[in-house]
């Protein structure tokens, strides 16, 4: 039978939701203050940005979604009071080949180490697999980034490749790893966790 | 100083628009230099529009983070390729992509020699601490140049490409500045 009465948006304590345009730039701009979670997210250089930047960020984001159609962005909001706590994208998608790269942050410190990063993994990896129907993901991450190396191999991924010295941070060159995670290897991942919720 | 633009085999030049165009639309139809060079679907554009969009880049000028290369035969001053480099300023990272259209000088040592000039001038000019490319798993002809001109096989990104019903790896390699200034330093004895 088809699931279609499991809610591909929605989890325990999360759903995922479009952009705000009104409420979302304040938040946004406020986690670009926080200079480790830039580094956490992004190889870019960390910069504070203010609200009305990020609002423009946002009109070029959904400009970039509507050309480009390799792309898909949502934000994560907690289920119980609908504040925005981070997102979650499906980017540089390949349709001929079905690969696409996975990326999600959760901004303020607050609300990390509570499940919701690996309640969010769990819905953007359901929409690249049995939505976009992708072949494979794809996740690059900073060797010091061990909570989504963590989170990375508790979803079943493959470290791939280890991209030597890639990154100059602190006077000191590190690592990037390519993680990888194929279709098949999810379901089986999937269907091994609903037995053991059973 | 070491002329950063000329090899053993090949010298770095670029061709203008109207040359370029010419050879393009006749290596774009070949279709095993299309699967050997990129991973997204086969395209055939007009030489029209080749040239306008290499002549808009050549009004808009080159961006820093950009460098791309036509490369020419010293034996007989002939356009055979082309030589790219996307690079990252803040980590000092170059990726490289080359292609060579006229596919009766593939095996003949172009690539390497083409690759080691191209490395010359990545860590020699630009400064980088490190070059990275990729390639897929069915072209072992490139595998075993870049192995020869140091690069260092980094992992393999399982099955992601499909070509005819089947799936193949992406490798992915890359080499740092003090591997580079060894081989040098070892070439020099």
């Amino acid at each position: 039978m088809l699931d279609i009465q499991t809610q591909m948006f929605e989890s325990q304590d999360i759903r995922f939701g479009p952009i705000d345009h009104e409420k979302d730039p304040e938040v946004e701009a406020k986690w670009t203050h926080d200079s480790e979670f830039m580094r956490l997210m992004e190889t870019n250089p960390a910069r504070p940005l203010s609200a009305a930047m990020i609002k423009k960020q946002y009109e070029k984001l959904e400009k970039q979604i509507e050309e480009d159609k390799n792309l898909y962005h949502f934000m994560i909001r907690a289920k119980a009071d609908d504040r925005l706590i981070g997102k979650a994208v499906i980017q540089w998608i390949e349709w001929a080949n079905g690969n696409g790269f996975v990326r999600l942050g959760i901004g303020s410190a607050d609300d990390r180490r509570k499940g919701y990063g690996s309640q969010a993994l769990q819905m953007l990896l359901r929409f690249a697999f049995a939505e976009l129907n992708l072949f494979r993901a794809s996740a690059i991450v900073a060797e010091y980034n061990e909570g989504a190396i963590a989170l990375l191999h508790k979803f079943g991924f493959t470290q791939e490749v280890c991209r030597r010295k890639s990154l100059e941070r602190d006077g000191r060159r590190w690592d990037l790893y390519v993680f990888g995670l194929l279709n098949e290897e999810w379901r089986d991942h999937a269907q091994a966790w609903a037995k053991e919720e059973r | 100083m070491r002329d950063l633009f000329r090899g053993e085999l090949v010298r770095f030049t670029l061709e203008e628009p109207e040359t370029a165009a010419k050879a393009d639309v006749r290596w774009q139809r070949d279709t095993e230099f299309h699967r050997l060079a990129d991973s997204n679907p086969a395209r055939l554009n007009s030489e029209k529009k080749i040239k306008e969009w290499m002549e808009k880049q050549i009004e808009k000028g080159f961006k820093p983070e950009q460098y791309f290369f036509s490369v020419r035969t010293l034996a007989e001053d002939k356009y055979i390729g082309f030589l790219g480099l996307w690079v990252d300023l803040i980590h000092r990272e170059a990726w490289v992509g080359l292609g060579i259209g006229e596919r009766d000088l593939w095996s003949k040592g172009y690539g390497t020699d083409m690759m080691k000039l191209c490395q010359q001038y990545v860590f020699a000019e630009l400064g980088m601490e490190r070059m990275s490319l990729g390639l897929f798993e069915y072209n072992p002809r490139a595998l075993r140049s870049y192995e020869k001109c140091g690069f260092r096989l980094e992992g393999h990104s399982r099955q992601e490409v499909m070509r005819e019903g089947k799936r193949y790896d992406a490798l992915w390699m890359g080499i740092l500045r003090e591997e580079w200034l060894q081989m040098q330093n070892g070439d020099d004895k």
